[in-house]
């Protein structure tokens, strides 16, 4: 009997399931831990229980540190864009819509996911190292015994500034980028004019898309924060741990932000 | 002011780290936890800090506020020496709004000049020299003036003259804010110089309990491995440490 459990236990087919059920236990201990503190910076958040000095270092940080990155991304994906359909709209008689084409999809989808990626890669990634290097050196701990609570003193500003500087952050990049891609329309297709284009742009916008996409850019924003911050904050060990623990603040940031961007094409567009 | 531990039991991933553990510090005294690394020293400090939960056992503190200084100081790395020590008294819910800034740069100072520091408000903690980052440790320690302070290695890491100026802050604390402390500590000069008496682990359990004198003069085989750093004797490494 013993001999067989000691065969399954060293079995492929053991160790497969096993490891896939660390991971899914991981996934939902990762999951439970971000609702937890979600609901924790919530309560903080509607008693205005909020640290401002590190709020506007925060909202510093988040908006002004990001912009020049965030601003080269949004910008090169729209000037792509345009380079890719001016001259076959052109072709196909559609000169017209160029501006709609990119205002769409600039303001719908492009402008603040594309805005969510470089805030990841940029604060995101700060915010969790940040957190784990704290966490790994005890700053933390000393935190939790000097009895002031890390939720309220790091994780309310940095979600709050997320929540509140996004929108922001994707008004100028997406504006940045329609008008960089109207300038890359009229070099890439002879027939279109800057009053064509602009034009064309207006036409494309409407004040709901608009709204959803201070929203969503809002929702992102908090999101990113929360979820970079709850990495970091849940690292273990020395600078491998730190390590480990701002990669999954990517990866997770990225899958959060996708999976809230399905959430709300389902809820506003289908 | 006194701290009373009984049957104290934590348990990680299977392993008894403290398997039943009592001891009782009276007011104003020093204890020092002694002990090869893995023993679970710093397990006992962590759970009266209130940062882990024991899986059983029962902890008695009077009411009171406890600081611990921990092993590598543990200083915020992004605020400079004022705000490091007047941390706690800018964030914590019962200080807050209770001083100007005028008020908490003179009670900084005085916390400063308490362990020998002055004029390194402005500076970062990578400013600072690992003796000096511990006194500022040391002075965040005290500035809510806690009846209760933990020290966790205070001297680890820090040469034999730092050491003992550390040494001798603990002492001049004891004697003038009359705090109960615990010392876990590694170091033979901080377990005779600082404490009035100590207790000795190994495996979860205390193997020792007496005086700094006890500690040198008895025929105990876990002591006299210790004191003797030797490899030979009960205390065995394993994978996992000792």
């Amino acid at each position: 009997m013993a001999n067989i459990r000691i065969y399954i236990k060293q079995s492929l087919t053991y160790q497969i399931i096993n490891a896939i059920l660390n991971e899914l236990k991981g996934f939902l201990e990762t999951f439970g831990n971000i609702a937890y503190r979600f609901l924790e910076i919530l309560k903080y958040i509607l008693t205005f229980q909020v640290n401002i000095k590190q709020f506007i270092e925060q909202s510093s940080r988040f908006a002004v540190d990001s912009l020049p990155i965030t601003l080269s991304i949004v910008s090169m994906t729209a000037i792509i864009l345009a380079m890719q359909v001016a001259p076959e709209l052109v072709k196909q008689g559609g000169k017209d819509y160029i501006g709609l084409l990119v205002s769409l999809t600039m303001v719908r989808e492009v402008g603040v996911i594309m805005s969510g990626f470089a805030i990841i890669s940029m604060i995101g990634s700060s915010q969790a190292s940040e957190l784990a290097t704290m966490r790994v050196t005890d700053q933390i701990d000393a935190m939790k015994v000097l009895k002031v609570s890390p939720f309220k003193y790091l994780f309310v500003p940095r979600v709050l500034a997320g929540f509140v500087m996004m929108p922001f952050v994707v008004i100028i990049s997406s504006t940045l980028g329609i008008l960089a891609a109207g300038l890359t329309a009229m070099a890439a297709a002879k027939d279109v004019t800057w009053l064509c284009y602009i034009t064309s742009v207006w036409q494309g916008l409407y004040v709901r898309d608009i709204n959803i996409m201070l929203f969503k850019s809002a929702c992102f924003g908090g999101c990113i924060s929360l979820v970079s911050s709850s990495c970091g904050y849940d690292a273990q060990g020395g600078a491998k741990g730190v390590g480990i623990a701002t990669t999954k603040a990517v990866v997770w940031s990225f899958v959060t932000i996708v999976i809230v961007d399905c959430i709300f094409a389902i809820a506003f567009y289908f | 002011m006194s701290i009373t531990v009984q049957n104290l039991t934590k348990v990680f991933d299977s392993k008894k780290v403290l398997d039943n553990i009592s001891f009782t510090v009276e007011q104003g005294e020093v204890l020092s936890i002694v002990g090869f690394s893995g023993s679970g020293k710093s397990t006992i400090l962590k759970i009266l800090s209130g940062l882990l939960q024991p899986d059983s056992g029962t902890i008695d503190i009077d009411n009171g506020d406890i600081a611990m200084v921990f092993q590598y100081s543990a200083l915020f790395d992004s605020l400079n020496v004022f705000d490091n020590i007047s941390f706690a008294l800018q964030e914590r819910k019962e200080f807050r709004g209770k001083y100007t800034k005028e008020e908490l740069r003179e009670i900084v100072k005085k916390s400063l000049n308490t362990v020998g520091l002055s004029d390194i408000e402005d500076k970062f903690p990578h400013e600072l020299s690992g003796g000096m980052q511990k006194r500022v440790s040391l002075a965040r320690a005290i500035v809510t003036k806690p009846q209760y302070i933990l020290y966790d290695e205070p001297t680890a890491g820090l040469d034999p003259v730092a050491s003992t100026v550390i040494e001798d802050y603990i002492l001049r604390l004891r004697d003038e804010t009359k705090a109960t402390s615990i010392v876990v500590t590694h170091q033979m000069s901080t377990i005779t110089r600082c404490s009035d008496k100590l207790i000795m682990l190994y495996d979860g359990h205390i193997v020792f309990r007496g005086t700094p004198s006890d500690l040198l003069k008895q025929d105990n085989p876990y002591t006299k491995q210790f004191v003797s750093a030797s490899i030979q004797g009960p205390m065995k490494i394993t994978a996992s440490g000792f």
